[in-house]
């Protein structure tokens, strides 16, 4: 579904991926883990095209994406939710939903966001107040549901369990298996090696721009590698 | 920190001292060609002392006093009201709207000429700044050359009518039109630039263009301008004591009435209002629908709007084109009301002018843009005697807002909300 092939990208002369090549299939879950600075957020930002792989191609359901722009990639079937949520404070709730469907008609909005309050009723509950009001946990619910409001066949998620507590998490995890139970694949990056690799059917290792390792998710949690590296020992 | 806020005091009231006194303390004169200078009165020096002993006192307390305002703001923020729903303060603000304006149709017959007249200009600032309002307080793009939009469409009727004898109402969209093709031109390169660098290279437009129309002698008249510029007709009725144009008939003599000059200020000012309204109304129908709502988005986090598929450039520059065209509406009607237009009427003060306004009603509300408008407008009208110190009070005032109320007179959106209590 979504192939990159030797990808290299640049931040102005500095080269922060060195030809990383990754797959995901259609129905997959693929977490990908690397510590901070790895590159992680610059594989996915170089997926939705901002910045742009300098070479190495990156294919989407069989199309070559690489130069597309990054509104006409957003608008084909792939939905993100970036790092740091990034949810639009001043909007209330709800107008953060619509926004996420902002290229659909008002029937398939209303539908979508029924789907999002019953997949988050915390969603539902804080309809009307403004986003930015919210904790952490739930910013993270909207920026999920917000980034379902397109309908996406793949959804790419950038390191959703930041600063979040343990018992949020685990819910936010959750959510992303049944996103996979419902046919949409799933992208994962996450510092949170462990829970990344349990949930994951595949995963890839990242290192200062390189793929380091890739395996099952199951093979990488028992990777004594991966162990000591990201699982603390 | 006793101490540091005394050393801190003393240096602010240093530099009082260092600004005020080269400015007011010596005197330029004229003597033939040669020019002296000479020390101020006393009185003069006395109050920069002064000025600077102010300041020293206020810096050194300052802590309490603004403590002190800090009490005021609560009070007057309303902190502890119930916020209102936001449907229920759209009504609201509509409904009062809609009063304004029911009276803004009537009172100018019961009042003098000159009111009437400054009432016209009052409104033209009101339709520029709600088009920069789009711009700056929808769309956050920080637009320093807006003038330049509003030159656009005032040279274009007046060129117009100059050498095709074009009238106000044919001109109109065609101004509005003109000067919205400037902006989307105009946008295309200059929308790439964030932030500080987006505001110097339009500020940098607005000159271009300023200094364009003073050096283009042949076309524009350069800084001479353009006179003659016709009124507006009503239905092909003219103002004038005399009909100028064939065809045309006078308003007086269809009507059967004595001819009076008030006429055509108060038929200037309807039109004015007329198109006020047609531009708030216009604009609240865009901020309603999805291309409002993608400059919001666009605003609060541009790399969360650009991930669910907005075009940055496409959403930036329908902003931009939208708050160009109605400067090209108000520049038409200025030029028609002035009757002469010059390069003069387009500097840069009038682009801070607008964006004062902006700024001061509170980005994004259109109440707040409309009050704002007037209070700028007019209150230099009231205190005339203090004319030479207009830009003084108009910094003084907007020091002041940002002290109490930095979110403006009315802010678009509540700045602050009730949490829900945690289960
Ligand atoms: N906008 C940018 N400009 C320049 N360098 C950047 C930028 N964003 C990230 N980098 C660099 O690229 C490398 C990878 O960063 P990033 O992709 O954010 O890592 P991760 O998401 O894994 O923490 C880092 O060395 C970082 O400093
Ligand atoms: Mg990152």
């Amino acid at each position: 579904m979504l192939v990159l092939e030797d990808v290299h990208t640049h931040y102005g002369k500095i080269e922060a991926l060195h030809g990383v090549s990754v797959e995901v299939k259609k129905g997959e879950i693929v977490s990908l883990i690397g510590a901070n600075g790895a590159g992680k957020t610059t594989l996915l930002m170089t997926v939705c095209g901002n910045p742009q792989a300098s070479s190495g191609r990156v294919i989407l359901n069989g199309r070559d994406i690489t130069r597309d722009p990054t509104a006409n990639i957003m608008r084909s079937g792939i939905a993100i939710v970036p790092e740091g949520r990034r949810i639009f404070s001043g909007l209330t709730v709800e107008e953060n939903l619509h926004m996420g469907g902002f290229f659909n008609t008002k029937a398939e909005i209303r539908k979508s966001q029924d789907h999002a309050y019953e997949l988050f009723p915390r969603l539902k509950e804080r309809e009307h107040q403004r986003a930015g009001t919210m904790s952490g946990g739930e910013q993270q619910m909207l920026a999920i549901g917000r980034a379902l409001m397109s309908k996406p066949n793949m959804i790419i998620l950038d390191e959703p369990s930041l600063g979040l507590a343990p018992l949020v998490i685990k819910q936010i995890f959750e959510i992303i298996g049944h996103l996979r139970d419902e046919g949409i694949t799933v992208f994962l990056v996450e510092q949170n090696a462990h829970q990344a690799l349990n949930l994951a059917d595949r995963g890839y290792v990242l290192e200062t721009g390189k793929i380091r390792l890739q395996d099952t998710g199951k093979n990488l949690l028992a990777n004594p590698e991966v162990q000591n590296a990201y699982l603390g020992g | 920190m006793a101490a540091h806020n005394f050393k801190h005091a003393l240096f602010c009231a240093f530099i009082t001292l260092l600004i005020s006194y080269p400015i007011l303390g010596f005197n330029l004169e004229a003597q033939g060609i040669n020019i002296t200078i000479t020390g101020a009165d006393t009185t003069t020096i006395l109050g920069v002392l002064l000025a600077a002993v102010v300041v020293f006192l206020f810096q050194l307390f300052r802590d309490q006093i603004m403590g002190r305002v800090g009490d005021l703001t609560s009070l007057t923020a309303g902190k502890h009201k119930e916020p209102m729903a936001e449907n229920r303060r759209a009504k609201i603000e509509s409904w009062v709207l809609t009063g304004i304006v029911i009276l803004a149709l009537f009172w100018p017959f019961f009042m003098s000429r000159g009111a009437v007249d400054l009432a016209t200009l009052v409104l033209i600032y009101i339709m520029l700044a709600l088009g920069l309002n789009v711009v700056v307080g929808l769309a956050g793009l920080l637009d320093l050359g807006y003038v330049a939009f509003y030159a656009v469409g005032a040279y274009t009727f007046a060129l117009l009518s100059q050498y095709l004898g074009v009238s106000f109402w044919f001109a109109l969209p065609i101004g509005a039109l003109l000067a919205a093709t400037f902006g989307l031109v105009l946008g295309f390169p200059v929308l790439r630039l964030r932030g500080d660098y987006l505001a110097i290279v339009t500020l940098g437009f607005g000159e271009i263009i300023r200094i364009l129309l003073n050096n283009w002698t042949n076309l524009t008249g350069g800084p001479n301008g353009i006179g003659g510029i016709p009124d507006p007709t009503l239905f092909g009725m003219e103002f004038g004591r005399r009909v100028k144009e064939e065809g045309n008939t006078s308003f007086h003599e269809t009507f059967g009435i004595a001819y009076s000059g008030e006429h055509k200020v108060i038929f200037l000012y309807l039109i004015a209002l007329v198109l006020a309204v047609f531009t708030a109304l216009v604009i609240r129908r865009f901020m309603r629908m999805p291309v409002g709502r993608a400059w919001e988005a666009l605003r609060e986090d541009e790399i969360a709007a650009r991930s669910l598929g907005l075009s940055r450039t496409a959403v930036k520059l329908s902003a931009f084109t939208i708050g160009a065209f109605f400067a090209g509406f108000a520049g038409t009607v200025f030029a028609s009301k002035q009757g002469f237009i010059s390069p003069e009427s387009f500097v840069f003060l009038e682009s801070a002018i607008i964006l004062a306004i902006v700024v001061l009603g509170g980005m994004g509300s259109q109440i707040g843009v409309v009050l704002a408008a007037i209070a700028v407008t007019i209150l230099p009208e009231l205190a005339r005697e203090f004319s030479e110190y207009r830009m003084l009070i108009f910094g003084a005032a907007m020091v002041l807002m940002m002290v109490w109320r930095p979110q403006g007179l009315m802010p678009m959106r509540r700045i602050h909300i009730e949490l829900k209590k945690q289960e």
